[in-house]
């Protein structure tokens, strides 16, 4: 009926390279004001080679493929873990495929493993999404 | 070590209106171009109520309270050293501006690893409407990096 079965790959999204920019757009946007994503001296003190981007970015990317995909609506259950940290000029690329297909409570849900990777080919998220086909 | 007397820990709740023009900021920095989280006619006529709050948006909530992340304070964590180790959230109904959302905190886990080089913290977060209906879960680990 919808055509998505096991093995049917989301399309990929690709973003730009991460700006000191979109971490200060990000940081007011999301009340995550913590420093270490904006503040380069900060920082530095901290031991990083310099600010960073927030987690929760990358996985707004991963958010955008899934609904760019499905409706939100269909969306019953995302999550990732953090594998690796995206640094200034990081160029991410989120894809996915689904690997199963489950009935429950009356729906059908793909469950979807689903990944943010640098151009270098490190996995920065690494997740799955439950959605309703 | 962080504290573990503290699983179990309930943060006071507080409530967050989801407001229009936070959404829009928050879709423009995140690169979102699918109109219907930034136009109100484009969101109804996708059959949305109003304009609708994207996935990762509970987080955003959980920065309305009081402080940044009351639990920094509470397990004397250092902010220049917490990652984040994961985040999963579960859905049950939508979240759209408009809404007051009731957002409760608490602390299911406390756990290190590395000897100690590692200390990890799992919190679970609920949100729910003005109906009182839960409309999200989410579960998420906070990192800190010691020595």
């Amino acid at each position: 009926m919808s055509g998505i079965q096991v093995g049917t790959q989301i399309p990929a999204l690709e973003l730009a390279p991460i700006s000191r920019f979109t971490l200060a757009l990000y940081a007011g946007a999301s009340g995550d004001h913590n420093p270490i994503h904006i503040d380069s001296d900060f920082a530095k003190t901290a031991g990083m080679p310099d600010v960073f981007a927030h987690g929760m970015l990358s996985m707004a990317y991963l958010a955008r493929m899934l609904t760019n995909w499905q409706p939100q609506a269909s969306l019953r259950k995302f999550g990732n873990r953090f594998a690796a940290i995206t640094q200034l000029q990081d160029a991410i690329s989120c894809s996915g495929k689904v690997v199963e297909l489950i009935e429950r409570d009356g729906e059908t849900l793909a469950r979807c493993e689903i990944q943010a990777v640098k151009a270098s080919g490190e996995q920065t998220l690494i997740g799955e999404a439950l959605v309703v086909v | 070590m962080l504290d573990q007397s503290k699983i179990g820990h309930e943060f006071p709740a507080f409530s967050a209106t989801v407001e229009k023009g936070r959404l829009q900021f928050f879709a423009k920095a995140i690169g979102e171009t699918n109109p219907i989280y930034t136009d109100e006619a484009a969101a109804m006529a996708a059959g949305y109520r109003a304009l609708p709050a994207p996935p990762t948006f509970p987080m955003v909530l959980d920065m309305e309270g009081t402080e940044l992340l009351p639990v920094l304070d509470l397990l004397k964590m250092d902010i220049a050293r917490i990652l984040h180790g994961s985040q999963e959230f579960e859905y049950f109904a939508s979240i759209c501006a408009g809404d007051s959302i009731t957002v409760t905190s608490r602390i299911v886990d406390i756990f290190d690893k590395k000897g100690g080089a590692l200390d990890f913290v799992v919190m679970e977060n609920t949100y729910s409407n003005q109906q009182g209906d839960q409309v999200a879960k989410a579960t998420s680990t906070l990192v800190q990096r010691n020595g």
